[in-house]
Formats: structure tokens, sequence, C-alpha cells
């Protein structure tokens, strides 16, 4: 598992590629919009743009219910995605494939069944002080009502978790360890292999939060060696409100179901209700067929690109931004682990994130401003906030260059 | 460039970088935090009444030049004033920022008019009230913290 594999063989087309995201081509504010708020969501390829509209024209029908032609269509559609889900992640079997909403909700997920059977007063729950608050609060909400405690890795100024400290924390009592791949706020990579491996010896189980993992690099779950591995649609060029959660089978055949409902069900009686197989039993209601389909095409547009190009051109761009930002005066880099995704947090001295980013808007220049939800990473770092530009596949030097320029503007404003 | 110019007018750079009566107050007779969470801009408002006079007003905190220059012109604004024309002033600064500017004459702004630049940008809004809001919590001895989101 490595973000910078060798160059691809084949020359990375970046400006072939923009013509692929038809909001690329859009002025914002009269000005050429420059994209770089890719950790909060990615936009969309026309790829992806038409099989939502294809399944809506074409094929749009409720899954696993009728005999009809198009309920047959729907459903092989949508099995078909989870299929190409398993392969892209590399997993076992497709029953290890659960669709929710989002990342978010796969983490809850897990911390409402797994580990509400699983931990009990007394154990302890590990995370990561440099984790989005989608991979905190659930687990706060879990130990508040079981009595566990809640231990939190810590983190070197540069953004590395302290690996050997992490060590040192684990002990029989810790029941399940959640990290991110990849950090929303600062791009550290976390060393998943080696921190599953520590987890496992210590018999916990370890959830990773590959929200920004799987955008910016190739992820095979068995290489990983991790139980649980959750990602969102929206961040990988697919669709908003789709999301996957991968567990081993093993371990997601003896959880109990979460939310009850239609399709999560064999039969019921006022009497008695037996639970669906995998992956079935976790995917209660009418799910997002549309969204599964539209998460299907975003795979295989990513996939036909490469992981490892993609991985390595971003770096690239990051690389090049970062040098460019470190011109400016009054510049600090926030989050500058050797390993990192292409995300770079930065202040400006004298000047509040939230100023530069309505400043950079109007040069039709998108960044994030604020505490990317990670409220205790800010207070962890000292700053109130950051202002952060992420990089995806389809952004280039010259974007950063119109950062730069941008915030050169800022300055102009402010000093 | 002019929106922005318009936005960060010389008076609010100047606050953001000389807040006025920036500092805490011990003998407060109403202290209440007002918290943005969506950008983190977090101050605190402190208010000595003296009857229905407001006898001084000061601020402590952090937040973004548009938060922090309406944070230290209120105060500016504010002190000798009445509860009443406090409730007027923000209401005055409420419509200006919102873009209800109507029948608001320069006399009624004063120099709460460097904020005019703030209705273009919808987003900052929150900003721009962020301490007005809170000023009123106190003002009502709600003391209770107060958020913008």
């Amino acid at each position: 598992m490595s973000t910078v594999a060798a160059q691809p063989t084949t020359v990375y087309d970046v400006e072939r590629i923009r013509r692929d995201f038809p909001i690329l081509g859009r002025t914002v504010r009269g000005k050429r919009l420059v994209y770089l708020d890719n950790a909060a969501t990615t936009q969309k390829p026309q790829a992806v743009i038409d099989r939502l509209v294809r399944y809506y024209t074409e094929e749009n029908s409720n899954v696993h219910r009728g005999v009809h032609y198009l309920s047959e269509l729907a459903t092989a559609e949508y099995e078909n995605a989870r299929v190409y889900v398993q392969s892209f992640l590399n997993a076992r079997s497709e029953k290890e494939i659960v669709f929710t909403r989002g990342t978010t909700e796969s983490i809850n997920l897990v911390a409402q069944t797994w580990a509400r059977t699983n931990v009990r007063e007394g154990d302890e729950v590990l995370i990561s002080a440099i984790e989005h608050h989608s991979n905190i609060v659930p687990w706060q909400m879990l130990c508040g009502e079981k009595r566990a405690t809640l231990r939190v890795i810590p983190v070197a100024d540069n953004g590395e978790l302290l690996i050997d400290e992490y060590e040192r924390m684990l002990n029989p009592r810790v029941k399940i360890v959640a990290v991110g791949h990849a950090s929303n706020a600062l791009g550290t990579i976390n060393p998943i292999q080696r921190m599953a491996a520590a987890a496992h010896a210590h018999g916990a189980v370890i959830l990773v939060d590959g929200a920004q993992g799987v955008p910016h690099m190739r992820v095979d779950v068995q290489d990983l060696g991790v139980d649980f591995y959750a990602f969102s649609g929206h961040k990988v060029y697919g669709p908003t409100g789709i999301g996957v959660l991968w567990g081993r089978e093993s371990i997601l055949d003896a959880m109990p179901p979460w939310q009850g409902g239609g399709d999560m069900i064999l039969s019921v009686s006022f009497e008695k209700t037996t639970y669906n197989a995998l992956p079935y039993k976790f995917e209660a209601g009418t799910p997002d067929i549309a969204g599964v389909v539209g998460l299907a095409a975003a795979l295989e547009y990513v996939s036909n690109i490469g992981l490892d190009a993609i991985g390595a051109y971003e770096h690239e761009v990051q690389q090049y931004a970062s040098k460019r930002l470190l011109e400016l005066d009054g510049i600090r880099l926030i989050g500058t682990a050797r390993e990192k995704a292409s995300v770079i947090s930065f202040v400006l001295e004298g000047v509040h994130p939230h100023d530069i980013g309505t400043i950079l808007d109007q040069e039709g220049i998108a960044i994030r401003t604020g505490h990317h939800c990670a409220q205790p990473l800010m207070m962890r770092f000292n700053v109130p906030a950051t202002g952060r530009a992420s990089f995806g596949l389809y952004n280039t030097r010259e974007e950063a260059d119109a950062l730069v320029a941008g915030l050169r503007k800022v300055i102009e404003v402010f000093r | 460039m002019s929106d922005l110019r318009e936005l960060y007018q010389q008076v609010i750079l100047d606050h953001n970088k000389n807040p006025r009566n920036y500092h805490e107050m011990a003998d407060a007779t109403s202290t209440v935090e007002g918290y943005n969470p969506l950008c983190g801009d977090h101050y605190t408002v402190f208010l000595k009444m003296e009857g229905p006079t407001i006898r001084d007003v000061s601020f402590t905190g952090s937040g973004c030049a548009i938060s922090k220059a309406s944070a230290s012109v209120m105060s500016a604004t504010l002190k000798g004033k009445s509860k009443d024309e406090a409730e007027q002033l923000f209401d005055t600064f409420h419509r200006l920022v919102t873009g209800d500017a109507s029948g608001l004459s320069a006399a009624d702004l004063g120099r709460l008019a460097a904020f005019s630049g703030v209705s273009e940008f919808p987003a900052r809004v929150k900003c721009a009230t962020l301490a007005w809001h809170t000023l009123r919590s106190a003002l009502e001895g709600k003391g209770e913290k107060v958020t913008t989101e």
C-alpha cells in the first residue's frame, strides 16, 4: 500500500481528463472555475452523469422485488455494481459489500452493531487526533452508552500519528481501533497495514475511514489487513448519498442488523422475524439504486485512468503547489507528513481563513476554509481554522499558480 | 476587486487590525459568548449597564476580519446609548448587511456604513452579525451562549 507508485507508462493527459467533467468548463463570478475543494466533494465526469440519466430513463424499478422485466434489470445492475465494488476493493466476496449513505453511515453502522455488541464497560476504543468528526462522534456516543473509554492516538507536529505511542496504547481492553486512511484536514496517510497488524496482535478489530483514501490510491482491503473499510461515493467522483461499508464476512455475519425494514428480512410475522443473509441484512428499505449504479460508473472511471497514475499525478501537483505556496510571506503549511494525499492546509499570518476564502471566491477559486469537521485537530495545532486546497485528478499546476496569485491578492488587501 | 474593496473597506481593515475595546471587563453586568460553529468565530461580549444605559462594552475572542471589525465598531458605537437605542441600531445594522437599507440615512448609519458591502456576500452576513446577536442576548439578560448557525 503506497500512494506514490511508479510513473504510469502512458502520459497522464490531464486536459483530456478535464474535458470529461462538464462543470470544469463553467465560469464562476466571471472567472474560470478553479475547483480546489475536492476533499469536500469531487466533481462528476460525464460518464457518471450519463449513467444516472440512463438508469432513470431506461432502467428504473425497485430491486429484489418484482418478477417483471424492469425489476430484474434494475436488480441485475444493482448487484453488478456490488460485484464491481468488490473487485475494486479486492474483497473476498460481494457479500462483504454493504451499500450505505456514505462513510458517516458506514461508521455509525459498525458503532451501533458490532461495537454495541462487543464493547463493554471498562473497554477502550482508540481513535486518532486527526479524525473527522464522523469518526469521533459515533464512538463518543457508543462509549457514553457503554461506559467505555475513548482514547486518542496523538499526532506529531508534522501531522503524522505517533505510531510507537499507538502501539503502547494497545492492550486487551481495546476492542476496536478506528482511524482514517488519509486525513481530510492535513492529508496525512496513516500506516494502516502496520496499525492493523498491531491491533490484531492485541485482539482488537480495526475500522478504516477511507473517505480520503479511495479517491487517491489503490485500496486492497485484504492487503491492508483491516476488518472494516468505509468510503463515500461523492468523494471519488460518484453521486452524493451513496457509500460503502466493507467488512470481513465472518465479522459481518456475526453482527446483529441495524435498521429494520424491507429487504433485510427473509420472513416476518408478528411473533418473529428472520433476517436476510449478507449483505441484505444491513440494507433495510429501498436503497439508492441510482446512486449505486452511479458509484460503480465512478469507480470504473477512476479505474480506467488507474489509481496509481492518479495518485502519482496528484502527488506531483501537490508537491508543486506546496512549493509555490511557500513563496508567500507569512504562510504556514499545517500537515507536512512524509506520506501525504493531495491536501494542503495552510494559514496566512494576519488573515483569517474565512476572509481568504471570500477573496479567492471572487477569483473563481473554490477552497474550503474552517475547521474541516476536525475541531479537536484545529485545537491541537492551535489554529481556529485553516484554508485547505485539496487537489483531484483533474487539477493542474496552472490552477496551483492561480491559487498562489489569488493569495497574493489576499495579502494585497490585508497588508 | 471592486466588490472586494466594498467589503473590505478601510474602516473594517483598520478595526480588524486594531480592534477597539478589545479586553475583558471585570465589573461587567453581563457577559455572553457568541460562537459560529461553521467558521469557528468565537467572541465574548462584556456589557456594563447603568439603569437603561450602556455604560461600557468590550469584547475578546477571534474570528475573521468582518466579525472582528463588526464587534469593534459595535463596541465603539454603543457606549452611552440606551438599551432601546441599541436595539434600534441592531435593527439598522441588520437591515444594512442583509441588503434592506432603503430609508436608512447616512446619519442613521454613522460608522456602521462601512459594512454596506456585506450585503453582496450573503455567506458573510452571519460574520457581521455575530457580535450584535451576542450583545442583544446580553442586553436581554439571557446570558446564554449565542450561535449564528
